[in-house]
């Protein structure tokens, strides 16, 4: 066992692996941390945004805005909606830091509690298929959805933000209530698909009785980038999308159209943002069939370099009046809404085949902004009513959630600023 | 009942190690180890005691042959107090269970065949293995009373149902079957440690084993269920085939009261019979013909609930937050089973094709909302 653990430590590049981390155990655990330099930082604080430097790294947790939305976005998600089912407001408090201390532990690669070491007689606290790997850049980020505001639910109605307003019924969507809502969101991001997994099923292990997941969607090739320096992945439809998405790093892009700031009006709120989860279904099969011409006429990009109608480059300037009038980029573009921008982190799904045979495929769209009536609302109402793409793509799932600020520090919890 | 059920005791009784396989060094040569040395042959089994203290047992199994054997520790009437299956030529096994004093035998089983190569053995004294609190020893009393009545209370109704059916009488029959089902699905847990009682009356189509005919193999409720629930007739084979129900039960009231019962074991058997609700009825595969479902449901939430209040003395001293979380939620979970039967003593629920996606959703949270607290209970008992 030690002989394996400082093998596995020292390939780790300065970070343990959560079977090494685990091997140093009990009071070890303190020497094995300062080891190594990622944990560490995942535990203690601070609020560093930059992005892990590598795949296996760990993504600290504590920060002035929750990561998960500007970070960088890794290759994996599990996102899951949650119904509150407690109706006691110290019960859902009490979840909220059991919630928020599991998550302290998870992204920092630790398991939560004893996997194989507890009584023999009962189950495992951590469910263990995370067990040996690496924190996976595992990020967790919390939503409270409008549901949770509710008169006579948790003494929340005073506190519920303008701009947390119920969706209108957009042209063409046909929208699934199993697969729709939430009194509560987490999403987890991570690049490797079974680290996201397995945080999701603690964290609706912890809540069984007081939560039900509601709904959840696996993704994966990440369809938009915070970090533009990287290739734009391509979408289920072999397109490049997202090419002008909100840099992380861009602060003042940031704070202009993602945080909330200090004045918009709910103050628990501010260094939060809001959250719209739209489940896409792409209509795979027409799109398969659908010419070449028609597809690049119809995104208003090339595809094999992703160039705007017109241009050479993906991230050339794109010419709006160049492209359809109806086709998606120019639909989409900020001077086509009045400048509305929303970050987009958005990720590919398929969950096998429906009962027809067709691909039940899309994109699980995540949509972070300062105020969705200023941001998702009016580029979706552009959108529904005129975008080429309608013809192969319908909105199957919606969601909106109002996203708290970041956890400051190991006293800290989700959703302190709003219950406190 | 599940397709796949391989435990006979409660696992926490039974402790198997391999050794030898794996190359560890084999320090242990008896000499004052303590430890019974089996040494198996394709046609011997010589045990090297056959008296030993009652308690904590250790065997250690050698197999020197040229077949894959196997060995069990069996009460006088054959029921296993444990077993290991499994062990390859040249290789070796230990065995530990808790013993309690009194008779036994040995048997090797070279080629996994037959009734083995039989020694009778005795384990003597007072040990029996960790001394239980008298709470603890007044629970598993009372939690066998329970489940002996049950199967004395399950067999006039089980009759009432095979008489309806002898009689062809098609209304009766379907208005008595869940009901014969109560007291069976509120024990299923001791009830399925009978191993071969269970495949002979609660076993679904889908359950049987590969070569089986269920044509010819498929016996008891579910395959009577289909033929009053789906074919909608009583015929020649199904009169038969109440009879030899009957006859099963009847097995079944008259060793029940044999099982071995441990506190944990009562624990893991109530988050088993939630297990059950979870698995098979909240999808409604257990009762596919007959859609009774909630039946099922109830009896099993009740005696879990048993189970459970007999333990709550005890559980409450070591995890009172649980116990806490405990009550709620069995208590939620039955409010919310009500909601699907108009007479609260009566145990007519609605039929459950009846019953929405949206309500078996719900279902499903009640029943993760219980279980879950409820895989605690064991560890609450045992610390």
């Amino acid at each position: 066992m030690t002989d394996q653990v400082s093998q596995e430590s020292s390939t780790g590049a300065g970070t343990p692996s959560r079977r090494s981390v685990l091997g140093w155990g009990g009071a070890g655990l303190a020497i094995g941390a300062a080891a190594a330099g990622g944990t560490v930082a995942a535990l203690g604080g601070g609020s560093d945004m930059a992005p892990a430097a590598s795949a296996g790294a760990a993504v600290p947790f504590h920060g002035e805005h929750q990561s998960g939305i500007a970070s960088a976005v890794q290759d994996r998600l599990h996102f899951a909606a949650f119904d509150v089912k407690t109706k006691s407001r110290d019960e859902l408090v009490q979840l909220l830091k059991e919630w928020t201390a599991a998550a302290r532990l998870m992204t920092a690669g630790l398991p939560v509690g004893d996997a194989y070491e507890g009584l023999p007689e009962a189950p495992p606290t951590d469910t263990g298929e995370a067990l040996g790997l690496k924190p996976s850049r595992l990020t967790l980020t919390i939503g409270f959805g409008p549901g949770l505001f509710a008169k006579d639910r948790f003494g929340l109605e005073g506190k519920r933000p303008e701009a947390l307003v119920d969706l209108e019924a957009f042209p063409g969507d046909n929208l699934d209530q199993a697969r729709s809502g939430g009194d509560l969101c987490v999403q987890a991001c991570a690049d490797d698909p079974q680290v996201a997994v397995h945080a999701i099923r603690q964290l609706a292990r912890i809540g069984f009785g007081k939560v039900a997941v509601r709904w959840s969607q696996l993704g994966f090739g990440k369809t938009s980038s915070t970090t533009p320096d990287a290739q734009t992945p391509r979408n289920m439809m072999g397109f490049k999308d997202g090419t002008r998405n909100v840099s992380g790093t861009d602060t003042a892009a940031l704070d202009k159209h993602v945080w909330v700031g200090a004045n918009d009006g709910s103050a628990w709120l501010t260094g939060g943002s809001y959250l719209v989860a739209r489940r896409i279904r792409m209509h795979i099969e027409t799109w398969d069939r659908t010419s070449l011409q028609e597809q690049e006429d119809v995104f208003g990009r090339d595809k094999g370099e992703g160039a705007p109608v017109g241009k050479s480059k993906e991230r050339d300037e794109p010419f709006l009046k160049a492209m359809k009038p109806e086709a998606h980029v120019r639909l989409a573009h900020p001077d086509s809404n009045d400048g509305a921008t929303i970050l987009r982190r958005g990720y590919s799904f398929t969950d096998g085949t429906d009962g027809l045979g067709r691909l039940d495929a899309g994109l699980f769209f995540l949509a972070y902004q300062r105020d969705v009536r200023k941001g998702f609302i009016p580029i979706q109402r552009q959108l529904a009513k005129n975008d080429a793409l309608n013809e192969y793509i319908q909105h199957v799932g919606s969601a909106v959630f109002a996203v708290p600020p970041g956890v400051r520090d190991k006293d800290d919890w989700w959703g302190r600023t709003l219950f406190a | 009942m599940r397709p796949a059920r391989l435990t006979v005791l409660s696992a926490a009784a039974v402790v198997v190690a391999l050794t030898a396989v794996t190359g560890c060094a084999d320090k242990s040569d008896d000499s004052g180890s303590g430890a019974i040395k089996v040494n198996a042959t394709d046609s011997a089994c010589e045990v090297s005691k056959t008296e030993f203290p009652a308690g904590k047992v250790s065997i250690e199994v050698e197999n020197k042959g040229s077949k894959v054997t196997e060995l069990y520790v069996l009460f006088p009437d054959d029921r296993i107090v444990a077993e290991r299956e499994n062990i390859g030529p040249g290789t070796k096994a230990t065995i530990t269970a808790e013993i309690k004093a009194g008779d036994y035998e040995f048997a090797c089983k070279p080629g996994m065949k037959g009734d083995g190569i039989r020694t009778k053995v005795k384990a003597t004294g007072q040990g029996g293995g960790d001394k239980r609190s008298p709470e603890l020893d007044a629970a598993v009393a009372s939690y066998r009373k329970y489940v002996q009545e049950q199967a004395d209370e399950t067999l006039p109704k089980a009759k009432v149902f095979a008489d309806a059916v002898k009689a062809g009488d098609l209304d009766a029959a379907k208005k008595a079957y869940a009901l014969s089902r109560l007291g069976w699905e509120r024990t299923e847990p001791v009830a399925e440690s009978f191993g071969d009682i269970d495949p002979k009356v609660d076993v679904r189509e889908d359950g049987l084993e590969a070569g089986q005919d269920p044509a010819k193999d498929w016996t008891g409720w579910h395959r009577l269920e289909k033929s009053l629930f789906q074919d909608g007739k009583i015929g020649d084979e199904d009169k038969k085939l109440a009879d030899t129900l009957i006859t099963d039960l009847t097995e079944w009231q008259k060793k029940v009261g044999q099982a071995e019962i441990t506190p944990t074991s009562m624990a893991n058997g109530a988050k088993e019979l939630l297990d059950e609700v979870a698995t098979g009825k909240v999808t409604g595969e257990e009762e596919r013909y007959s859609h009774t479902d909630l039946v099922d449901f109830k009896a099993n939430l009740e005696g879990a609930q048993k189970a459970y209040e007999l333990l709550k003395p005890t559980a409450q001293k070591n995890d009172a937050e649980l116990v806490k979380q405990l009550d709620t939620q069995f208590a939620s979970l039955s409010t919310l089973l009500d909601k699907y039967r108009a007479d609260k003593n009566g145990y007519e629920f609605t039929s459950y094709d009846k019953v929405g996606d949206a309500e078996r959703k719900e279902l499903s949270d009640g029943v993760n909302s219980l279980a879950e607290p409820l895989s605690k209970l064991a560890a609450a008992v045992a610390k």
